[in-house]
């Protein structure tokens, strides 16, 4: 056990909140065609209401600190929030598309001690990413911002989205990122949008596509163990659970509502109607996310990847049952291993990767 | 002996977990754990406590004698300021307009 995995083991015996995704606002100035969210402001948490929630939020322990959105900067008062909570001795990382921030946004967010940028980057080609954000020249400032931040000496991730619009470009991107010296991470699904519209769900990239990803070795490492058949189930694993939603780590929107996480939009409380921590604490709503054990998903526990799938139970409360499969994540395993899971053999949905009888034509 | 007066970067983050506080250099990502006794120097690491005050008080509350509390602080101020996140300087260091607020 690694000693974060440690950290997090204990932050999950004590009942501590120690990671929290906040966003900020819904408002961007991009309109990307895979967003989960809507961009209307309806009312967000003004600068003193969200400081207010920052304090509540030290106080309940936590430690990781998330700003997003929307886009952060789209608020006024982002650089000031941020140097509200770097007093307050949260590790922060802001989530941003970058094109609002220059020399001087830099500057100050090295001088707060922010500790990781994540900028969306969805290709190399502008004409692929304007077309993703809907935002004519925004490749080009994104990346000045990635020089910018990278000049300052902050830690920069390049956040990669795979969709059907950029399937090709996965390397293209990555190539990018070396190429300024910041970090690179892929994520190849498309989640539906908050409001549980699905219709942004045509955008996942193909199955053979998902394919590839998941057995490139410049992303997974080494392929054969990351591909390996699943392991045994263990007892360990029949008690655990599969997701720190909820355990140790919660989304608060721009409105104040709490849910398990971002993925997740389990309505758990708000915190302008109450304190965050009588929320964490007593929100029968985050009470039920925490009984649910691997044991108990009635599908899910008699699958063979149980151990290691990375089941969301987001995804799968967006699909109509927390308890149940994500079907994207049964996607991922049967792609990761050949071995379809539990769900896919039940509903017979999934195409073996090779035939069972492969027939060549003999050229008559 | 010259007095010693520790304080801590403000390029860090730090939170209480369980009476033990977690600290991360915003530098350069190095995790710490800190044990209670390294906890109680931390929390009193403002800038203008003497070193042989905060010895004193790890010897009343953790039961230790001085010469044994003496050398783990000791030890403790030689890693952490090792890596730029325990700061020490002989002389008490003015109060900051607008110091970190530990909370937890």
């Amino acid at each position: 056990m690694t000693l974060m995995e440690e950290i997090q083991q204990r932050a999950l015996q004590l009942g501590i909140p120690w990671a929290v995704h906040l966003d900020v606002t819904y408002r961007c100035n991009e309109r990307c065609v895979h967003c989960y969210l809507d961009h209307d402001d309806r009312g967000e948490m003004t600068t003193s209401e969200i400081k207010r929630v920052l304090d509540q939020l030290a106080e309940a322990g936590t430690f990781f600190l998330t700003f997003s959105g929307g886009e952060v900067f789209m608020r006024q008062d982002f650089l000031e929030l941020v140097a509200y909570a770097r007093r307050l001795l949260f590790n922060v990382k802001v989530k941003t598309n970058g094109v609002m921030i220059r020399r001087a946004q830099a500057s100050q967010l090295r001088q707060l001690g922010v500790e990781q940028l994540q900028i969306s980057v969805y290709s190399h080609r502008a004409e692929i990413h304007d077309a993703i954000t809907k935002l004519p020249g925004s490749l080009k400032k994104t990346v000045e911002a990635v020089r910018f931040l990278k000049s300052q000496g902050l830690k920069v991730v390049v956040a990669n989205v795979l969709m059907t619009l950029n399937s090709t470009d996965q390397a293209g991107v990555h190539a990018l990122a070396r190429e300024l010296g910041v970090g690179y991470t892929l994520d190849p699904t498309i989640t539906p949008k908050i409001d549980g519209d699905t219709s942004i769900l045509d955008l996942r990239i193909a199955t053979s596509d998902l394919n590839a990803v998941l057995h490139n070795q410049e992303l997974v490492g080494n392929v054969d163990e990351y591909c390996a058949a699943p392991p045994t189930v263990s007892e360990d694993d029949m008690e655990g659970y599969s997701c720190s939603a909820g355990h140790t780590s919660v989304y608060i929107s721009p409105y104040g509502d709490v849910f398990p996480c971002v993925q997740f939009p389990l309505p758990s409380g708000n915190v302008r109607r109450q304190k965050f921590l009588d929320i964490w604490h007593n929100s029968p709503a985050l009470a039920e996310v925490r009984s649910i054990h691997a044991r108990d998903l009635p599908v899910c526990s008699t699958c063979s990847h149980m151990a290691s799938c990375t089941r969301c139970p987001g995804l799968a409360y967006m699909e109509g049952n927390m308890r149940g499969p994500s079907v994207a994540d049964c996607e991922k395993s049967f792609q990761r291993t050949g071995i379809p899971s539990a769900n896919m053999l039940r509903k017979g949905h999934f195409h073996s990767l090779t035939p069972l009888i492969q027939i060549q034509p003999l050229g008559l | 002996m010259s007095e010693k007066y520790l304080t801590r970067s403000s390029a860090i983050a730090s939170r209480l977990l369980g009476g033990e506080m977690m600290v991360m250099s915003a530098v350069d990502s190095t995790f710490f754990t800190l044990n209670e006794v390294a906890t109680v120097i931390w929390q009193a690491a403002d800038g203008h406590t003497p070193l042989s005050e905060i010895v004193d008080r790890v010897c009343s509350e953790f039961e230790v004698g001085p010469e044994t509390a003496a050398n783990d602080a000791e030890r403790f101020i030689e890693e952490l300021s090792r890596h730029g996140i325990l700061l020490v300087s002989d002389f008490p260091q003015e109060p900051s307009s607008s110091p970190p607020m530990e909370a937890a």
